[in-house]
């Protein structure tokens, strides 16, 4: 492998990359626009749930629990309604995603000293908004819950028990538990599996849409030369991007960074040489360029967007799944990403992703090395 | 007119064909989707991995541990001894939950006092943290009003009875809450759009590129029967997507269908006036497919964020949230799952119907303007 060579290919490179609009489009526009949709567009924090009250008893017990939904930052009363009719259609129409339903001995219950139920009926099409909204409105029943016993059992002249056992949590990692911080590590990922696979996908491809294969065939060059020429400015630009990103997550989106540049360093450049690898690869089987740009959307973009962990937990799927998102290079990147923004973990505790992403870097080197033949059919 | 048109179409069909690759695309892929997005797409969280440290040692300690581990909601990863395991196990990720009891908890239950019972939560996936911290809660308040109960009973006989406020549930619509019957229904929304805005508008681009839209002007067709031609074969593909997901999540997925089909055919309809017209415009926008390909990406990528499809709405910022009334997909999601699980018709979901209509009437009046003039 010659230096000169690959530099002369390097340049020819980036020159393309300057002059064609498109490409700087990728590796510009695309990473800003990504940033901002998914960051701002991600969301998994549920605050206001729009509540119906259905108070069918109306006294000042069942007004007093009322409040306290009103009073949690987590609901917003809407609506009070007058029937179940009326509850069914506020859910039907989209006007409330829960219903409060008190019943009509609910006082008197409370004075005979028996179990009062609390119904709350749900809109769980969204069923991840229904579970949290459903833990949300039992720390509230159960508060109110402990606090009316208390003053029963005052009344009854038995000890003041406080409520038993308390529960204490500490959040680590993520304290406020704010979905942003989840969600943009792994948005960053996804914007550079997005966009490496994108540019190099392009390279070869370009060659022979343009008719220029014959002229870069009849040239001395080795396929290592071209492998590593091609993916060279890319690599550069891959890490501009991922600078770019991180530094929008950190400064813009505000997602706390505990861990060490050296690791994000080492890490990024591993993952940029599997997307870039990857691209390549494409580029080198596919010949049109519109068809080597949509088999590297497809293969990175869906993925990414669901088995990388990103959003969704790999550990609750099914095994088969959870098999298949080992091939999934992005399932490293994203583990590391998190792991080194919110628990500032270093190269230690991150061996296991850290070594398989490597070998995955390895083992796509070794392909796209192999991959470009120099002949024209 | 309609002979014109007719002979499109079989031109159309004939070419669809012979491209068997074009015919793996439109069936493989879909089925793929829908396939992952029904067993990866979840966000409910089945087991929680725990590690519990118990300092007490008492029985009332073990009986809370135990409460935790045949809750059926969280699996024991770890028996710790000391701290330091705990905080070991949380920051490997081997545990999302830690249990610590500490000593003197059953002393101050016994004294009447509060005991504190420390959870340690790895609130790194923030979404998974807080449905563990409603199960930890769950089990605690249990915990706590059956020792309650049982104290004040053993104090003063079976007379002094415990008063409780119990929260029944009543999730609708889909009562196991599952993720599924969220996300496959919606597969038919993005997967449609993605399918036939590629489709119309790769269709056009590629006559153009390769010359013989030429051709075709130089027959007697008129641009209102080019345009008719090479639409309504796509809007059949759209309304066999609907037709083909509807029945692997009926069939295979098991998710109910409770409203009317009629309903849900003409919201597809209307939803799919506005993809047409949309993969209508971008053809008219572009003269390569890779421009095609491009600008196809950057306007369905915000489209499907948007949509209300995976991520809600109502936590997106107010910006965002005003765009998403641009987005067809949002009004055909609402029309997607209130037919399927809802089971509500149009008196629910006429203002969603207006929209789409409204929208798909802009969208193709611009486009096949724009096509025409494009065309002179």
């Amino acid at each position: 492998m010659k230096a000169r060579r690959v530099k002369a290919i390097a340049k020819k490179e980036l020159i393309q990359v300057w002059r064609d609009p498109r490409s700087l489009m990728i590796a510009l526009l695309m990473p800003l626009m990504q940033m901002a949709l998914l960051g701002y567009g991600v969301n998994l924090d549920i605050k206001h749930i729009p509540v119906c009250a259905f108070d069918r008893e109306a006294s000042q017990q069942s007004q007093a629990l009322l409040k306290r939904f009103q009073a949690s930052n987590y609901f917003r009363v809407v609506e009070a309604v007058g029937s179940y009719q009326v509850l069914k259609d506020a859910l039907d129409y989209g006007r409330c995603k829960l219903g409060v339903v008190i019943p009509p001995d609910f006082s008197e219950r409370l004075v005979d000293l028996e179990a009062a139920p609390v119904q709350v009926v749900l809109d769980a099409t969204d069923d991840n908004t229904a579970s949290i909204g459903l833990g949300y409105a039992q720390e509230v029943v159960s508060g109110y819950s402990g606090d009316i016993q208390l003053v029963s059992w005052q009344r009854q002249g038995t000890l003041a028990q406080n409520p038993p056992a308390v529960v204490q949590s500490r959040v680590w990692f993520n304290e406020d538990l704010n979905s942003r911080n989840f969600v943009i590590p792994g948005v960053v990922a996804m914007v550079l599996a997005l966009v490496g696979a994108q540019l190099t996908s392009l390279t070869i491809s370009r060659e022979w849409e343009r008719g220029t294969m014959e002229v870069l065939i009849s040239t001395p060059v080795t396929r290592m030369e071209v492998m590593t020429g091609k993916i060279l400015p890319y690599f550069a630009i891959g890490l501009v991007d991922a600078t770019l990103c991180l530094t929008i997550a950190v400064y813009w989106f505000e997602v706390p960074f505990r861990g060490a540049l050296a690791t994000l360093f080492l890490t990024t450049s591993l993952f940029l040489i599997v997307v870039l690898g990857v691209g390549y690869l494409i580029s080198v089987a596919i010949h049109s360029q519109v068809g080597a740009s949509q088999i590297a959307l497809v293969v990175t973009l869906m993925p990414t967007m669901l088995l990388s962990g990103f959003a969704f937990p790999i550990d609750q799927m099914p095994w088969p799944i959870q098999a298949v998102t080992y091939l999934v290079h992005s399932r490293y990147y994203v583990t590391i990403l998190k792991a080194v923004f919110l628990k500032g973990s270093g190269l230690v505790a991150l061996a296991t992703p850290i070594s398989l992403l490597a070998l995955y870097a390895a083992a796509i080197a070794f392909l796209a090395a192999r991959a470009f033949r120099k002949t024209l059919d | 007119m309609w002979g014109r048109i007719v002979t499109l179409l079989i031109k159309e069909f004939i070419q669809l064909r012979r491209d068997s690759s074009a015919r793996f695309r439109l069936i493989v892929p879909p089925l793929i989707q829908v396939i992952v997005f029904g067993y990866a797409a979840t966000f409910e969280v089945f087991s929680v991995s725990m590690a519990t440290l118990d300092l007490d040692r008492s029985q009332e300690s073990r009986e809370l541990i135990s409460r935790f581990t045949y809750s059926g909601r969280f699996h024991i990863v770890d028996v710790a001894q000391t701290e330091r395991e705990v905080d070991a196990a949380i920051e490997r990720s081997d545990a999302a939950v830690a249990i610590v009891v500490d000593a003197g908890f059953a002393q101050s239950l016994r004294n009447g006092q509060s005991a504190p019972v420390q959870v340690i939560v790895d609130g790194t996936n923030s979404n998974t943290a807080l449905i563990a911290l409603g199960y930890v809660g769950e089990v605690a308040a249990t915990f706590s009003q059956d020792y309650a109960t049982d104290l004040a009973q053993r104090l003063h006989g079976a007379a002094a009875r415990a008063v409780e406020v119990t929260l029944e549930q009543r999730p609708w619509y889909n009562p196991n809450l599952d993720s599924r019957w969220f996300f496959v229904p919606g597969v038919i929304a993005t997967l449609i759009l993605v399918m036939v805005v590629n489709l119309t508008s790769f269709a056009v681009v590629r006559e153009r590129e390769v010359g013989t839209l030429e051709q075709i002007m130089v027959t007697p067709i008129r641009p209102l029967e080019f345009i008719l031609g090479k639409t309504i074969p796509f809007f059949l593909v759209g309304l066999a997507l609907m037709a083909l997901i509807a029945t692997v999540g009926t069939l295979w997925f098991r998710i109910p269908f409770v409203g009317n089909p009629l309903v849900l055919l003409l919201g597809t309809s209307l939803y799919l006036l506005s993809i047409l017209g949309l993969g209508l415009l971008i053809s008219t926008v572009c003269s390569t497919q890779q421009q095609a390909f491009a600008t196809n990406f950057f306007v369905m990528n915000p489209m499907m964020v948007l949509s209300g499809f995976s991520f809600p709405i109502a936590s997106m910022p107010d910006v965002l949230q005003w765009l998403t009334y641009l987005d067809p997909a949002r009004y055909y999601l609402v029309i997607i799952r209130g037919t399927f699980l809802k089971g509500v018709g149009m008196a629910a979901l006429w203002p969603q119907m207006v929209a789409l209509a409204v929208l798909g009437v802009a969208l193709l009046t611009t486009s096949i303007l724009r096509f025409r003039k494009s065309l002179d």
